[in-house]
C-alpha cells in the first residue's frame, strides 16, 4: 500500500498536520461551551422571524448584491477567458482571484465608503478572475473539429460563437449557476464588514446572544440556497438582472476626492510619505515582516494544512450518508440535509458562530473549515458513489466501504481535496478578521489603525502566499495524474 | 448577449447612483460601535429625530461595524458628525483639517476603564494595579474592540507600564471581544479570565441588575483620563449654511432629554476642544498605535 504514490502523498499530509497540532492553538476557553451550544440549537429550532423589520430588506439586498456581483464578474471574467492564454493576464487574474472577498471590500471601504459599489466590487473582481480560470479551462477543452470544417473567410467572432460555445454552453451554464451559489455566501458574509447585507443583522443579533433572531436568519439563508433551483430560471435572470441593481439601497454617495487620496497617499508606505527615502523603508519593512507577516504566515499556514486533513476526515465519514450503497431512505434524506447545511453555511459564519460558544483558538477555525468543505467535498463523492455499480456479492458494511468504495473513489477525493487547498488557505487567512492570528488578523488590526499602507502589503502577502499554494496543488494533481472538474 | 447583457447593466447602475446622490444634503453621523446594535441605534435614532428637529435638516444615523469605519465614514466625509472615543476621535481629527471636538459628556473629562475579572480565579481587588502582577500574571485577558480607548489604549498603557510588558507576553492569551458588552459577558461566562472596559457600560449594566455579582467583580480602576466627544467636520458651514457648526454644538450642549442622555449614559454635554484629548494622542503614540 506504502508504494502508493496516492497513499504516500496522503500521509505526508496528515504528518505535516499532526506536526502542526503541536504547535497549534487548540483550546476550548468558553467555560460553559455546550450550554451555549444547547442554547443557540435552542434558537434555530425557535426561530424569530419578527425580530427585525430589516430582515427581508437585508434578504434582498443579499440577492441583489450576488446578482449584480456575480453577473459582472462573469461578464468580465468571460472576456478574460479569451485572451487567457496571455502570460500578463493569467498572472493578473491568480493576484485578484488570491484576494478575499472580505479584503476586497475592506479596501473599496476606505475610499467608496458605504456605497453600493463597494459591495458589488467585492464579488465582482475576484469572481472575475475565478470566472477567467474556469471559462478558459473549459474553452480548452471543446472539440476543435467543427471549427475545421467552416469555409475560408468565416469571421473570428462567428466562427468563435457557432463552433466553441454550443460545445461548452451546458458546461458554461452550470458553472456560473454554482457560481452564482458561492456569490449568495459571499454577498451574506459581506454583512459582517458593514454592507447591508444579511452578515450584517446575524452578527448583531449573535453577538447580542439573540439567538432565536439568528436561527431565523440563517434558516432563510438555506431556505434560500435550496430554493434556487425554483427560483432561478433561465427566462428569469434578464428580469433579475436588470431589476437587482435597484435592490442594492442607497448607501452613502461616493467623494471622488478620496479615492485620489487613497492611491496616492494612504497606501504609500509612511516612510516614503514622510520623506524618509528607501533609509526609512528597510527598518519598517522588516518591522512589518517580522512582527506581523511571519506570525502570520506561520499561523495562517499551520490551520490550512490541520483543516486541509480534517476536511478530508470529514469527507471520507461524510459521503456515505448520501451513498446508495448504504442505509436506506430516511437515513440518506437526513444526510442530504447534514450536508446542505454543512456546505451552505459560509466558513465565516460557520467560525463565527463556534467561536462566540467556545472562545478564541484555532479550533473553531478547523471545525468549521472542516465541515463546509467537508459537506461539499463529501456531497461530490457521494454522488460519484453513486454511479458505481457493485457485484450482487459484493461486501456490505464497513468492508463494502473500505475494500470497494474507497479504493474507487480515492483518486478524485484526492483531486478536490487539492483543488480546495487554496481556498481553504484563503478563508483561512479571512478568519483572522474573527480574532484567530492568521494574516488576517494582522490586516485588520492596520485597518483599525488606520494604517492602509502596512494593511496593503499584508493583503499582497496573503495573496502571494494562496497563489504559492494554488502552484503547488496543482502540482501535486499533475504528479498524481489526478483529475478533476472545478468546483467553488 | 454578453454585450447586452454589459449594457443593460450599465444602464440600470446608473439609475441606482444617480438616485443615491439625489439625497446629499441630509446631515450624517455616526457613533463608534463600542456596545450592543440594538442598544446603540436605539439611542442615535433618537439624537437624530433631536437634531432633525433642532437644525431643520435631515439627520440620519448609520450604524458601522467597526471603529475605523467610523473614522473612515468621517475622514471620507461620508458622515460630517461622529461621537467617537478617546483615541477615534484623535485619529479622525488628525486625518481632518479642520475637524474639531465641540462637545463632550460631563463624565467624559474624568473617564476610566475598569478591569474585571471572573471571581473563580479569587482575585480580589487592588488600589495599586502593580499589587496585581502575581495574581494576573499568566491569565487570560480581553480587550474590548482594537480601536478603543477604554477598552484598549488605556489598559494596555497600564499593563505596559506597570508590568513592563507587552501584554500578549504577560497575559498567557490576549483577545479583542469587539464591544465592552461582549467583554462583560465573556469574562462573567469565564471565557476569559480578565477584561477591561468602559467603566460607564459597568455601572449602567450593574445598574440595571445585568451584571451577575457572583461570577465577575472589579479589581482595579484606572486614573481619570478624557474620552468620548462628539466630533464635527470642519466644511460643515460650507455644506448646511453659515453657523451650521455652532447650531450643532449649542443643540448637543442644550439636550436635557433625561431618557436620551440615560442611554449613553452622561448626564449632560459640556464644551470640548481638541486640546482636552492631547494625553489621548500623546498615550497612542507611546505605545505605537499612532505614527
Amino acid at each position: 500500500m506504502l508504494s502508493s504514490p496516492t497513499v504516500r502523498t496522503s500521509l505526508i499530509f496528515v504528518a505535516v498536520a499532526l506536526i502542526g497540532l503541536l504547535f497549534a492553538d487548540i483550546a476550548i476557553t468558553a467555560s460553559n461551551p455546550w450550554r451555549d451550544l444547547g442554547n443557540f440549537f435552542l434558537g434555530v429550532v425557535t426561530p424569530n422571524f419578527f425580530s427585525s423589520e430589516g430582515l427581508m430588506t437585508a434578504l434582498l439586498r443579499t440577492v441583489a448584491f450576488a446578482f449584480v456581483g456575480v453577473a459582472l464578474g462573469s461578464v468580465c471574467g468571460f472576456l478574460l477567458s479569451l485572451v487567457y492564454r496571455f502570460l500578463p493576464v493569467r498572472v493578473f487574474c491568480a493576484v485578484i482571484r488570491a484576494i478575499h472577498e472580505l479584503f476586497w471590500a475592506l479596501i473599496f471601504l476606505q475610499f467608496f465608503g458605504f456605497h453600493p459599489l463597494t459591495g458589488v466590487l467585492a464579488i465582482a473582481i475576484p469572481y472575475s478572475g475565478i470566472f477567467a480560470k474556469v471559462y478558459s479551462e473549459i474553452l480548452d477543452e471543446t472539440d476543435p473539429e467543427p471549427g475545421r470544417l467552416l469555409p475560408p473567410g468565416t469571421g473570428t467572432i462567428a466562427a468563435f460563437l457557432y463552433t466553441r460555445i454550443p460545445d461548452c454552453w451546458v458546461q458554461l451554464r452550470t458553472y456560473t449557476a454554482y457560481r452564482l451559489e458561492c456569490g449568495l455566501r459571499s454577498s451574506a458574509i459581506l454583512g459582517f464588514v458593514g454592507l447591508p447585507t444579511l452578515g450584517f443583522y446575524l452578527e448583531s443579533s449573535f453577538s447580542q446572544g439573540l439567538y432565536s433572531d439568528a436561527g431565523a436568519m440563517l434558516i432563510l439563508f438555506y431556505v434560500l440556497i435550496a430554493t434556487m433551483p425554483l427560483w432561478v430560471k433561465p427566462k428569469l435572470l434578464p428580469v433579475y438582472i436588470l431589476g437587482a441593481p435597484f435592490f442594492l439601497g442607497e448607501g452613502l454617495p461616493i467623494v471622488w476626492g478620496n479615492v485620489e487620496r487613497f492611491f496616492t497617499e494612504d497606501i504609500v508606505p509612511s516612510p516614503l510619505r514622510n520623506g524618509e527615502g528607501l533609509a526609512g523603508l528597510i527598518p519598517w519593512l522588516n518591522d512589518l515582516m517580522i512582527n506581523e507577516a511571519m506570525p502570520g504566515i506561520w499561523n495562517t499556514v499551520i490551520l490550512t494544512q490541520i483543516a486541509l486533513v480534517a476536511t478530508g476526515i470529514l469527507t471520507s465519514l461524510a459521503f456515505p450518508l448520501i451513498s446508495n450503497h448504504f442505509g436506506g431512505p430516511v437515513r440518506r434524506t437526513s444526510g442530504h440535509v447534514f450536508l446542505v447545511i454543512a456546505r451552505s453555511t459560509p466558513e465565516y459564519i460557520l467560525a463565527y458562530i463556534l467561536l462566540q460558544l467556545w472562545g478564541p483558538s484555532m479550533l473553531p477555525a478547523v471545525v468549521a473549515l472542516a465541515l463546509h468543505n467537508g459537506g461539499i467535498i463529501g456531497h461530490l463523492i457521494g454522488r460519484q458513489t453513486n454511479g458505481i455499480r457493485l457485484r450482487p456479492d459484493a461486501p456490505t458494511g464497513f468492508n463494502r466501504y473500505s475494500w470497494e468504495l474507497v479504493p474507487r473513489v480515492y483518486r478524485s477525493f484526492l483531486a478536490f481535496l487539492f483543488y480546495r487547498w487554496e481556498i481553504i488557505m484563503r478563508e483561512t487567512a479571512i478568519l483572522g478578521i474573527l480574532g484567530i492570528y492568521t494574516l488576517g488578523f494582522y490586516v485588520d488590526s492596520a485597518i483599525q489603525n488606520i494604517r492602509f499602507d502596512r494593511a496593503m502589503v499584508l493583503i499582497l502577502i496573503t495573496a502571494l502566499l494562496n497563489i504559492g499554494v494554488d502552484i503547488l496543488g496543482r502540482y501535486i494533481r499533475r504528479k498524481l495524474a489526478l483529475q478533476t472538474m472545478p468546483t467553488c | 448577449m454578453a454585450l447586452n447583457l454589459i449594457r443593460k447593466l450599465m444602464v440600470s447602475s446608473l439609475f441606482c447612483f444617480t438616485a443615491a446622490s439625489a439625497s446629499a444634503e441630509t446631515f450624517v453621523f455616526t457613533a463608534i460601535p463600542d456596545e450592543d446594535e440594538t442598544k446603540l441605534v436605539e439611542r442615535f435614532k433618537g439624537v437624530a429625530d433631536y437634531l432633525s428637529k433642532e437644525l431643520d435638516v435631515d439627520v440620519r444615523y448609520i450604524p458601522v461595524k467597526s471603529y475605523a469605519a467610523a473614522v473612515s465614514a468621517f475622514r471620507n466625509n461620508q458622515v460630517q458628525l461622529a461621537w467617537f472615543g478617546g483615541l477615534s476621535g484623535v485619529q479622525a481629527r488628525r486625518l481632518v483639517p479642520g475637524s474639531e471636538a465641540i462637545a463632550q459628556g460631563v463624565e467624559d473629562e474624568a473617564f476610566q476603564t475598569y478591569f474585571i475579572a471572573n471571581t473563580s480565579t479569587g482575585i480580589e481587588s487592588a488600589e495599586e494595579l502593580s499589587a496585581l502582577e502575581e495574581d494576573l500574571k499568566g491569565k487570560t485577558f480581553t480587550f474590548g474592540s482594537k480601536g478603543s480607548t477604554s477598552g484598549r489604549l488605556m489598559p494596555e498603557f497600564y499593563i505596559r507600564d506597570v508590568f513592563g510588558a507587552q501584554p500578549e507576553d504577560f497575559f498567557s492569551r490576549v483577545g479583542f471581544s469587539g464591544n465592552h458588552t461582549r467583554t462583560l459577558r465573556l469574562v462573567e461566562a469565564g471565557t476569559y479570565q480578565v477584561g477591561a472596559l468602559n467603566f460607564q457600560v459597568w455601572q449602567k449594566e450593574l445598574a440595571d441588575g445585568n451584571i451577575d455579582t457572583d461570577a465577575v467583580q472589579v479589581i482595579w480602576e484606572t486614573p481619570p483620563y478624557p474620552d468620548y466627544q462628539w466630533t464635527i467636520r470642519g466644511d460643515v458651514n460650507e455644506r448646511f449654511g453659515d453657523g451650521f457648526k455652532d447650531r450643532v454644538t449649542e443643540a448637543l450642549l442644550n439636550l436635557d432629554d433625561q431618557a436620551l442622555l440615560e442611554s449613553f449614559p452622561r448626564s449632560g454635554f459640556i464644551p470640548a476642544s481638541n486640546d482636552d484629548y492631547e494625553p489621548i494622542r500623546k498615550t497612542a503614540e507611546e505605545i505605537g498605535i499612532l505614527d
